[in-house]
């Protein structure tokens, strides 16, 4: 497909990681982006590249230790995680994951006390143990996305920031062109990777997408002195430590919302930064005195079943819708390949990703929000 | 796996409300005269009001240059916080006489968030303002609340002004008035407007030596009146100037040297050049602000529920362009700094890398990273502060941005040759003041909280492993994992 033109829709990590291997394999590219680049949940999240629950899993941890060679930009990706239990259930819970991570062949080992505080000097003796992932690791998702992007401009792409996708044209069961509100953008290909917005967007195609929309939260302190690894999990937490020091963490409640065409309206975080806190205290006792500088939400889209949907569409039949419900950054590098693929090739080269089909939803109940109870409060 | 939803996510905000300590009907956050005047006024009407004042903020707090530009030019005094806590007492007569109206006051006590529903929030049971004092955190509910919280100050770099004793005239005014605990003896007046010239005579009233002022502009900027009177005390008032170095020792700054080549010993450098209106709280709830050059910068512009009352509210408008004056200053210093100047205290971030783009010094800086700038980013849209932040680590650190977000607003305005105001404010974000994670936390919450709690979303298929849908291992992840979400 060399020389024909590929409109990305969205320049969050995926779409980016998307434009910049197509960029690699010579193909002609531009992306549209509402605002900045990684402006939503790509610059708004853990940094976790831990993805062992996905057919893109291998492709994950294969690449993350190249991509700041292949990028040519930082991304502060670190290696390894630890997950720490706090409470009995918890403990008992991730010794399960640890056991069935031996059983998927994934190098794990399961710390006691002492062995959680010599890899974890923040911890304390109030754990019950650890388990050591040895793959995995974290990079820094504002760094990774605008990395992205820069790369894919030495490769000869274009982003176009500020230019929110308003609708496409369509002739002889293709889309021949994307629109915003100044221009319209002649292509051969499509990929949609427009996060929350894709069912509205994919409603212009006649497309169902079936995806809900809510806000998570995440609280940050001030530097604390480096472990020897930044990459620590548990209590029902998921976060990191930045090459800066910084405790970046979050979990608990998300709120279920409803997103329009142009994308969130606003992002606040909320009080639950004081549970956050009371959580990574616990988890973290030797930092509980550290200043908790700042706490921000991001909006992401999940799925019916909570797992990514990557497809190229048979109509129009030179589209790929892309959401990775709400776990795009880590597995970005891999997504970025598949994308490509499919594409160039109308199939993955590199992993059997047919359970991300958009064809599952098919049988969907139209009130499945509300069956799960993913409905936006009043 | 067959799924039998119940129709409610109890992984969702639903159930799991932070509960508030209390309800009152107006909160007043500052306790300067306009916040006492305001929690007067609402008691007058038989409102039930709360009035608190951060005042005496923690010495460890005054050492981050939080919320005011302190230097290090505090006295030891400033450790003892049952001392300071009288000293702040005495200091305000009408704080004695808003508590015989039976206004409830808390000194001590700082406000860090607003939160209230509006889009993308709805899950909160009314409008809450988080309060923190020495030992912990609580929220607070109200009807109305009413924003005092002053101004804070415009800090600028130039060479040598991150060292013990480069400080602002809001921080110094305050130590001298209501801590008594200002360590300096010998001050370098930045500025010439009114807010120099008052600083100026406040500190000769406290039996300081002032060095003199600079002024980059040709003549001084504020009231005739004020002019006299320094010129009266003969402090020399040294106009089309800056400064051009500061020079210090262990204890911090000897000694400045302007633009004109004069070197003028003092141990103190106090940014009079202006003031900020202390929006933070209203940026941080999404609340709605306009930028103001006569009234020092972006200003609430208020709502039925939410308004800003004293400096909060902007600064006394004299017709005076205090973002023209600014930009003046900083057009000036930009001449002097050179690039290893620090324009980010808190997490290093020198000039040339600010208008490099470049990523921290503990990062690798490849060949196309080297290429980048301020200019190439240009060329994919309009600056944005909170980008620049997100490539630099400008504004990151611990002071949360309090040393720099003006300056690095002003820079690119300069840099990428726009007006200010074409400059987005960076966003501020809770909690609006350092605070220790073990205050912040909250341990009392509510038992539905931490049955609530899921690391993530909680979908029992979102983290199975690919190899084990479809397989006895999937029901059993389920059943180690995840409880109570689904039948």
């Amino acid at each position: 497909m060399s020389g024909s033109e590929v409109v990305i829709v969205g320049g969050g990590v995926t779409g980016l990681s998307a434009g910049w291997w197509l960029a690699r394999s010579g193909v002609k590219v531009t992306v549209l982006d509402k605002f900045i680049v990684g402006w939503e949940a790509s610059g708004r999240n853990g940094g976790g590249a831990s993805h062992y629950s996905s057919p893109l899993f291998d492709e994950e941890q294969r690449l993350w230790p190249q991509m700041d060679d292949l990028l040519g930009y930082p991304t502060e990706h670190q290696k390894e995680r630890i997950l720490i239990a706090m409470t009995e259930r918890q403990w008992e819970q991730y010794r399960f994951v640890a056991a069935r991570h031996q059983r998927l062949d994934h190098p794990v080992e399961v710390l006691d006390v002492k062995q959680v505080q010599e890899m974890v000097p923040l911890a304390g003796d109030n754990c019950f143990g650890g388990v050591h992932y040895k793959f995995g690791g974290h990079a820094n998702p504002q760094r990774s996305v605008q990395a992205y992007a820069w790369a894919l401009q030495d490769l000869g792409g274009t982003i176009h920031q500020h230019s929110p996708v308003t609708g496409f044209e369509t002739a002889g069961g293709k889309v021949t062109a994307v629109k915003t509100a100044n221009a319209t953008y002649g292509c051969d290909a499509v990929v949609v990777a427009a996060g929350p917005q894709i069912p509205k967007l994919m409603a212009q195609l006649g497309v169902t997408v079936p995806l809900a929309a809510a806000r998570a939260e995440m609280i940050i302190t001030e530097p604390a002195p480096m472990m020897p690894i930044g990459g620590v999990d548990g209590h029902k937490l998921y976060g990191r430590q930045t090459m800066r020091g910084n405790l970046a963490y979050g979990g608990g409640p998300h709120e279920w919302l409803d997103v329009d065409e142009a994308g969130p309206a606003a992002r606040p975080s909320t009080p639950l930064a004081r549970n956050l806190a009371r959580r990574l205290a616990e988890l973290l006792p030797k930092a509980a005195h550290l200043n908790v500088i700042r706490s921000w939400a991001g909006v992401i889209e999940n799925s019916p079943d909570g797992r990514p949907i990557i497809d190229r569409l048979t109509s129009p039949d030179n589209v790929v819708v892309a959401s990775m419900s709400s776990v795009g950054f880590g597995l970005s590098p891999a997504s970025g390949h598949a994308i490509h693929d499919l594409v160039i090739d109308g199939k993955c080269s590199f992993a059997d990703i047919d359970i991300l089909k958009l064809s599952r939803f098919a049988g969907l109940e139209p009130d499945w929000r509300e069956r799960r109870g993913w409905t936006a409060l009043a | 796996m067959e799924l039998n939803f119940t129709g409610t996510d109890i992984c969702a905000v639903g159930g799991t409300r932070s509960p508030t300590e209390a309800h009152y009907d107006v909160v007043v956050v500052g306790a300067g005269p306009s916040g006492i005047a305001a929690a007067l006024e609402a008691k007058q009407t038989g409102a039930s009001v709360l009035l608190v004042d951060e005042n005496p903020v923690s010495g460890a707090l005054m050492c981050n240059d939080v919320p005011l530009y302190f230097g290090g030019r505090m006295t030891a005094a400033t450790q003892n916080s049952e001392r300071m806590l009288e000293a702040v007492f005495m200091s305000m007569p009408a704080l004695e006489s808003a508590i015989e109206t039976e206004v409830e006051l808390l000194l001590g006590t700082s406000a860090w968030g607003v939160y209230r529903n509006g889009p993308g929030l709805q899950s909160l049971p009314e409008q809450v303002v988080g309060l923190a004092d020495a030992e912990r955190s609580w929220l607070v509910g109200f009807d109305r609340i009413v924003l005092a919280t002053g101004a804070r100050d415009l800090a600028l770099a130039f060479p040598g002004w991150n060292q013990p004793g480069v400080m602002g005239a809001a921080a110094l005014q305050l130590l001298l008035t209501r801590y008594a605990a200002f360590a300096g003896r010998r001050i370098l007046i930045l500025g010439s407007h009114d807010l120099a010239l008052e600083t100026a005579l406040l500190a000769l009233e406290h039996g300081l030596e002032v060095a003199g002022l600079v002024e980059v502009r040709a003549a001084p900027q504020g009231s005739a009146e004020l002019v006299a009177k320094l010129v009266q005390a003969r402090i020399a008032i040294h106009c089309g100037a800056a400064i051009a170095s500061a020079r210090g020792g262990i204890d911090g700054i000897e000694a400045a040297t302007l633009t004109s080549g004069e070197t003028i010993a003092c141990d103190t450098i106090c940014a009079a050049v202006g003031l900020i209106p202390s929006i933070e709280l209203v940026d941080a709830m999404h609340g709605p602000r306009e930028l103001d050059a006569r009234r020092g910068g972006y200003v609430p512009r208020g709502e039925p529920t939410v308004s800003a009352v004293g400096l909060c509210a902007g600064l006394a408008d004299t017709g005076f362009d205090h973002i023209a004056y600014r930009m003046d200053w900083t057009r000036a210093l930009a001449e002097v700094c050179v690039p290893d100047t620090i324009i980010c205290q808190c997490e290093e971030v020198t000039r040339a890398d600010l208008l490099g783009v470049q990523p921290p010094n503990y990062l690798t800086r490849p060949a196309p990273m080297c290429a980048r700038s301020l200019e190439t980013l240009l060329e994919d849209g309009p600056a944005n502060p909170d980008q620049i932040k997100r490539l630099t680590r400008a504004g990151m650190g611990v002071c949360q941005g309090r040393r720099c977000r003006d300056q690095v607003a002003m820079l690119l305005a300069l840099e990428s040759g726009q007006p200010f105001a074409a400059i987005p404010l960076a966003s501020h974000r809770a909690p609006v003041r350092p605070l220790p994670m073990k205050i912040l936390a909250d341990w009392h919450e509510p038992a539905e909280m931490e049955a609530a709690w899921d690391v993530w979303f909680g979908i029992p298929t979102q983290w199975v492993p690919v190899q084990d849908i479809g397989t006895p291992y999937e029901d059993e992840h389920r059943g180690m994992l995840y409880t109570g979400m689904y039948e």
